[in-house]
């Protein structure tokens, strides 16, 4: 590959056919904004946001339901900071926490495991959402718990898998020319998904680091693989083409595949994961969330999420939806699309 | 210290806070002896001391917790952050006002070090504690502080509405130390960061002193650069342009950053300072700031230009708006 100032003086003056590229993952969307790419790229080079940050994609239903867990009584909310403020149809678990609810935010799932045991009377109910590469902590998680015969938490999980939300967008009409493929998802699973994916779609996928050098390396490395049906894995350094066989088997221990609903798109099946039965003791009901609504009519989370729509497009952006009072979640979260166009004041070149 | 109704191992309880001998032993032992000046001495209602033509006052309350984190406490840092207040306005620091909120089963000895900290950084910072209060209230050990200051003006001009554009723009430090402390602190993350927390007056007193043409100055705390530079932007009706290779970060806390989803424009500091200066004075200016205390790390980080709000120019080439803070800076989870 040439050197960065090459790369990015090509990117810069590409005057070929449009190409619109998506990344998948949120922590890519962060990145890509925080470095300033869409300044340096040429205005035929367009990056679309995915569905790739669990938050975004966890359903108004779900945080509905931890509302209720969480005014119930010797009951607490356990959550990542992130969901605090996500709207369901009756507000954020901010918003609950205001008016008496019990929820408290950890940076680790892990901690959870102390708390319930110096509470054996409350049940903690922890707010399970992620993907591929959240979904070993979970894992871990019971597994120290039945090691501490600990009984009193209980996951609500929103798990996600990304090959068939890939699938889905495949099969969608939104006019994308490759991917940039989710980093962290691909340290756990390989690349072996996204390979039967590219073959099938003739969609060229480059795995990318987080680095603001990283990901122009691959966006640079997508545009000379168009209407190739091709994986490249450009983050060597953390990603084995086989993937973490140790992590994967520690969660297929736990959890089997499930139809999950994607705010924004609704049911797919078979892309989620759900306690397996002989450990729905430390279920908290995450089978029952099936439908997705939306807080606001208006709302174009569903084709932000897909790429079909820029939130520039959405009506509500920055006028009725901000980071302040978000209308969807993609509004929401740090990685989410709207909000990173909003707070980096993102333009569509 | 009489009668041995106070001692330094003992818990404070609601008679610390009830204004009879408890409270006075607890003054007498903890703050008085700690704070020790003429002024404070008399234990009148209020304090008198000398006046001057234009003094600029603040207060400010601190709630931090833990009361103890690496590179400082509680009762440092609410002294850095009154007198560095006075300071960015161009005033010399004379006096301040120590209050305490204290729950009961705070720690004495906590206590004390906390007062003698105080101390220590008044003079650090060339101020006195001249006025004092202690109230407690039931609760679990907590402490909260509230200090105000007096400084003396003699040129009031250094405000946030005087940037002009071909200004330069100096940072002062290393950005996010004290937000990487705090942080680390609550989740048991074991690492090397310490607080900046940390008076300026020595800074400040040297580009006043050497009649650099100072425009605004502003210390980087809550909220972070990306907010302070915005603030500045719209009371000047400007544009900060800012360059990410000249700000200067510590590589540990960049990768605490990195790996938490924090943004190290918006992380809090409590010993750093922009100043916004002339460009003709703005080499003498970084040198000055570089050869006092707590400014080795100081750089100039861009400049002053016409338009509006923060533009940074990413060490890959490309640009970026930088807004003010929202929300509270929660991490990211993947």
């Amino acid at each position: 590959m040439p050197e960065l100032s090459k790369i990015i003086s090509e990117l810069k003056n590409y005057n070929g056919a449009p190409l619109t590229f998506m990344e998948v993952c949120g922590t890519h969307t962060a990145s890509i904004s925080e470095n300033g790419i869409p300044s340096i790229l040429s205005d035929k080079i367009r990056l679309v946001s995915g569905p790739g940050c669990p938050v975004c994609v966890t359903v108004a239903e779900y945080i509905d339901v931890l509302i209720d867990y969480s005014k119930k009584e010797n009951t607490v909310v356990v959550s990542f900071g992130d969901m605090l403020r996500v709207p369901g149809s009756k507000g954020s678990l901010k918003d609950a926490m205001a008016s008496g609810g019990n929820v408290k935010m950890v940076y680790s799932p892990l901690e959870l495991l102390d708390m319930a045991e110096k509470e054996r009377n409350i049940t903690f109910i922890f707010a399970a959402v992620g993907f591929e590469t959240t979904a070993p902590v979970y894992a871990v998680l019971i597994e120290e718990a039945i090691k501490r015969g600990i009984t009193n938490i209980k996951l609500l999980t929103a798990l996600k898998t990304m090959p068939k939300a890939i699938e889905f967008l495949c099969e969608s009409d939104s006019d994308i020319d490759g991917f940039l493929a989710p980093g962290h998802v691909a340290v756990i699973t390989g690349i072996a998904d996204f390979k039967t994916l590219a073959e099938k779609y003739n969609l060229p996928f480059v795995v990318s680091g987080f680095e603001g050098k990283e990901l122009i390396a691959s966006i640079y490395a997508l545009t000379k693989l168009v209407k190739q049906g091709t994986v490249k894995n450009l983050y060597k350094r953390a990603v084995n083409n086989n993937g973490n066989e140790t992590a994967r088997s520690s969660v297929n221990k736990y959890f089997e595949p499930c139809d999950a609903v994607w705010r924004g798109i609704g049911l797919l099946k078979g892309s989620g994961m759900a306690l397996k039965a002989e450990y729905s003791a430390f279920d908290a009901g995450s089978r029952e969330i099936v439908n997705d609504s939306k807080i606001n009519p208006v709302c174009c989370c569903s084709d932000v999420i897909i790429g079909k729509k820029s939130p520039l497009k959405c009506p509500l952006f920055g006028r009725v939806c901000t980071p302040e009072n978000p209308q969807g979640a993609c509004m929401v979260s740090t990685e989410g699309s709207c909000y990173s166009y909003y707070i980096n004041d993102r333009r569509d070149f | 210290m009489t009668e041995g109704i106070f001692n330094i191992d003992m818990k404070i309880t609601l008679a610390h806070g009830s204004g009879g001998k408890y409270t006075s032993d607890l003054i007498n032992s903890v703050f008085e002896s700690s704070y020790g000046n003429d002024v404070l001495a008399k234990m009148e209602d209020s304090a008198v001391v000398d006046g001057y033509k234009k003094i600029a006052v603040t207060t400010d309350s601190f709630v931090v917790n833990p009361l103890f984190f690496k590179g400082g406490n509680i009762g440092r840092l609410s002294v850095c952050g009154t007198v560095n207040d006075l300071l960015m306005r161009g005033a010399v620091p004379k006096y301040i006002t120590s209050a305490f909120i204290i729950e009961e089963g705070a720690d004495s000895e906590d206590l004390k070090k906390i007062a003698q900290s105080m101390a220590e950084t008044a003079k650090e910072a060339g101020v006195i504690i001249v006025a004092g209060d202690t109230k407690v209230i039931e609760g679990c050990g907590g402490v909260y502080i509230n200090t105000a200051g007096v400084g003396f003006v003699e040129n009031d001009n250094i405000c946030s509405s005087n940037c002009r554009a071909g200004d330069k723009i100096i940072l002062s430090g290393n950005l996010g130390d004290h937000h990487a402390v705090i942080l680390s602190s609550r989740m048991n993350i074991d690492n090397s960061i310490e607080s900046d927390n940390a008076p300026l007056t020595d800074m400040v007193s040297k580009l006043l002193d050497n009649n650099i043409d100072v425009h605004a100055m502003r210390d980087v705390t809550r909220g972070g650069l990306g907010t302070v530079l915005n603030e500045l932007a719209e009371a000047s009706e400007v544009k900060m342009n800012i360059f990410e290779n000249d700000i200067p970060v510590d590589s540990q806390v960049k990768a605490f950053a990195d790996f938490l989803g924090l943004e190290i424009m918006h992380m809090g500091n409590e010993g750093k300072m922009i100043a916004v200066v002339s460009a003709d004075d703005a080499e003498k200016a970084l040198d000055l700031i570089k050869g006092s205390a707590y400014g080795e790390n100081a750089q100039i980080i861009g400049e002053v230009k016409e338009g509006s709000g923060v533009v940074l120019n990413t060490s890959l080439g490309g640009q970026r708006i930088i807004s003010v803070l929202r929300g509270e800076g929660l991490p990211r989870i993947c």
